[in-house]
């Protein structure tokens, strides 16, 4: 049976031919978030509830928006578009942007400039317990993103709210665009942090679906949950893995037919569920 | 009638409005004093969320809470909402098209003692230059009671700029508005004054003066300066020939360039804009500041006779 980690190695495969033909595109934090995203849209969320639009459906925010390309792949497979839409990834006038915006089918918020998404995660979480939904919200940002003084703002009012329906996932690939995060600006230890400004905040594998299902699954009264899920960028294929530049480097052909090699292998060597 | 500040007028009608909506929340900043929003906080605990001193988040909470249906209105001092928290406007406010009412209070010079930290010269132009962003800067009380019953009826993103004292009176109980729409404040067809905010009063001032001279002035109140009304400034320019912006604001951004481009656009007339200069505003009290860069009654009236060739 195929496993989440299968999926998610479809999805990655996906990325590669957006970013391939729209010679664009932030390929390394696309991949590193990528078993995030599925353990969210293939196991945790009501997808088909998020569909239909229901007021207590779950919410899900791409705060490291630049990273729109693997939450649009992973859309379309789910079904909010057809997936022929995803060639027009980052094409003149379409709403398939580098960055997500409301105008695509279940993205809840434009978002990309970051240092955001915690904030908005925020006010829906405080909104929706004031209204006794349901709803859980869940936030995904990238750990470069928490060089931002507002994240911080945002981590102060959860705290001081008791948000317990607020889930904050942080994609620790360790590298932002100018190297290694810790060389750029300091951020471990990054649970602890969050410990200190009143949340529940555990580590994790981010590329270990059983592992990350737990973690999203985890609740804690009256503290919002923040998800460290340990993760390398550029993760399927070894000529990006753990180098800065492909933060946004565009494959030209020969690297591209070796990272889809690359990324097949590695799908292939995923034992079956 | 007695004088009241626009923050009052504006959280009493705000308070009015949400005990009968619980949709219409209401954040602050640590700025519940400046604001005068104690009693909505006190009285309506579930529909307010204090953010501290953190703009960028308050902002960006309130666009997260209108996403679930809220109309959120997030008010503090001008000064800081707007540039703070200027990124967060633009994208999670009016990018995202949310619910949310940004309220800019003690703007323009009313912290003119506390030095140009606290001034808010600039927020007019910030917020005229975001798409889908409207934009309203009321005159007196009876005018933000209005604009602010106005949007807790509309779905969709605005600022709300007003000052910190307390002001003259424009305007009747019963007086009228239309969003959208330059308010005449006084009929006249020498020149056309036209102004937003507490410079109205000091506009209707100069009228006065300038009648005693024999000038017809007409006074345009463009409270809504996003939505604008370009048809009343093609219709100014056209019946009186000459047009005297004036603002408690930059000359860079503002309403007088706003009307400076739909005069040379449509219907090229002299125009003269009054505000404060490209330059680090002096110290001092709301009323100096007034009069020392030219926004009073007189110096309006003045600068109106010279537009026209009949200044000393």
């Amino acid at each position: 049976m195929e496993t989440l980690e299968h999926i998610a190695f479809d999805r990655r495969l996906d990325v590669l031919d957006m970013v391939y033909r729209a010679r664009t595109g932030h390929i390394g934090g696309s991949m590193s978030c990528m078993d995030i995203l599925c353990a969210l849209y293939y196991r945790v969320m009501d997808t088909e509830k998020i569909k239909r639009g229901e007021a207590d459906r779950d919410r899900f925010l791409l705060s490291k928006g630049h990273c729109a390309e693997a939450l649009y792949a992973v859309l379309a497979d789910r079904g909010f578009f057809p997936r022929e839409r995803l060639l027009s990834y980052a094409r003149f006038d379409t709403a398939l942007a580098e960055h997500p915006t409301r105008k695509i089918p279940g993205v809840e918020a434009a978002t990309g400039a970051l240092g955001h998404g915690l904030s908005l995660a925020v006010g829906m979480a405080a909104a929706a317990r004031r209204d006794g939904s349901p709803a859980h919200i869940y936030v995904l940002m990238g750990d470069g993103e928490q060089d931002e003084g507002s994240v911080w703002e945002a981590a102060m009012a959860a705290g001081k709210y008791g948000l317990e329906n607020l889930t904050a996932i942080v994609d620790r690939n360790r590298l932002q665009i100018s190297g290694n995060t810790e060389q750029v600006m300091p951020l471990s230890p990054l649970a602890a942090r969050y410990r200190d400004f009143g949340w529940e905040a555990v580590e994790c594998s981010g590329h270990n679906s059983e592992e990350l299902v737990r973690a999203l699954r985890l609740r804690s009264p009256q503290k919002p949950v923040a998800v460290i899920a340990n993760t390398v960028k550029g993760y399927g294929s070894e000529l990006m893995e753990n180098k800065a530049e492909w933060h946004h480097l565009v494959p030209d052909e020969e690297q591209y037919a070796c990272i889809r090699a690359q990324l097949e292998q590695r799908r292939g060597a995923v034992s079956r569920g | 009638m007695a004088k009241v500040s626009c923050r009052k007028a504006f959280s009493s009608e705000l308070l009015a409005q949400a005990r009968q909506n619980p949709q219409i929340w209401a954040m602050a900043t640590d700025s519940r004093g400046s604001v005068t929003i104690g009693d909505f906080f006190k009285e309506l605990p579930n529909q307010s969320l204090e953010l501290g001193i953190a703009e960028q988040n308050a902002v960006a909470v309130a666009a997260g809470a209108a996403l679930m249906g809220k109309n959120v209105f997030v008010a503090g001092p001008s000064c800081f909402l707007t540039a703070r928290a200027y990124e967060q406007i633009k994208v999670d406010v009016a990018y995202n098209h949310t619910n949310v009412k940004i309220v800019g209070v003690s703007a323009g010079v009313s912290y003119g003692p506390l030095g140009c930290t606290h001034t808010s010269l600039h927020d007019i132009a910030g917020m005229r230059a975001l798409p889908g962003l409207s934009v309203f800067v009321p005159a007196d009380a009876v005018q933000t009671r209005f604009l602010t019953r106005w949007l807790t009826g509309y779905e969709g993103p605005a600022f709300l700029r007003m000052g910190r004292g307390d002001v003259e009176s424009v305007y009747g109980e019963e007086e009228t508005f239309q969003v959208g729409r330059a308010k005449l404040a006084r009929q006249g067809s020498d020149v056309t004054l036209a102004a937003c905010g507490e410079c109205v009063w000091q506009a209707l001032q100069a009228a006065e003066l300038l009648a005693q001279r024999g000038v017809s002035a007409r006074v345009l109140d463009f409270f809504s300066i996003k939505p604008f009304d370009e048809e009343a400034v093609i219709r100014a320019a056209e019946e009186t020939g000459a047009i005297l912006t004036v603002e408690e604001h930059s000359v860079c951004g503002g309403l007088g360039e706003q009307v400076a481009r739909t005069v040379v656009e449509n219907r090229p007339v002299p125009v003269k804009i009054l505000g404060f200069p490209d330059s680090e505003c002096r110290v001092g009290a709301s009323a100096d500041l007034f009069r020392a860069y030219g926004l009073t009654g007189e110096a309006i009236a003045d600068q109106a006779l010279r537009l026209l060739g009949k200044g000393r």
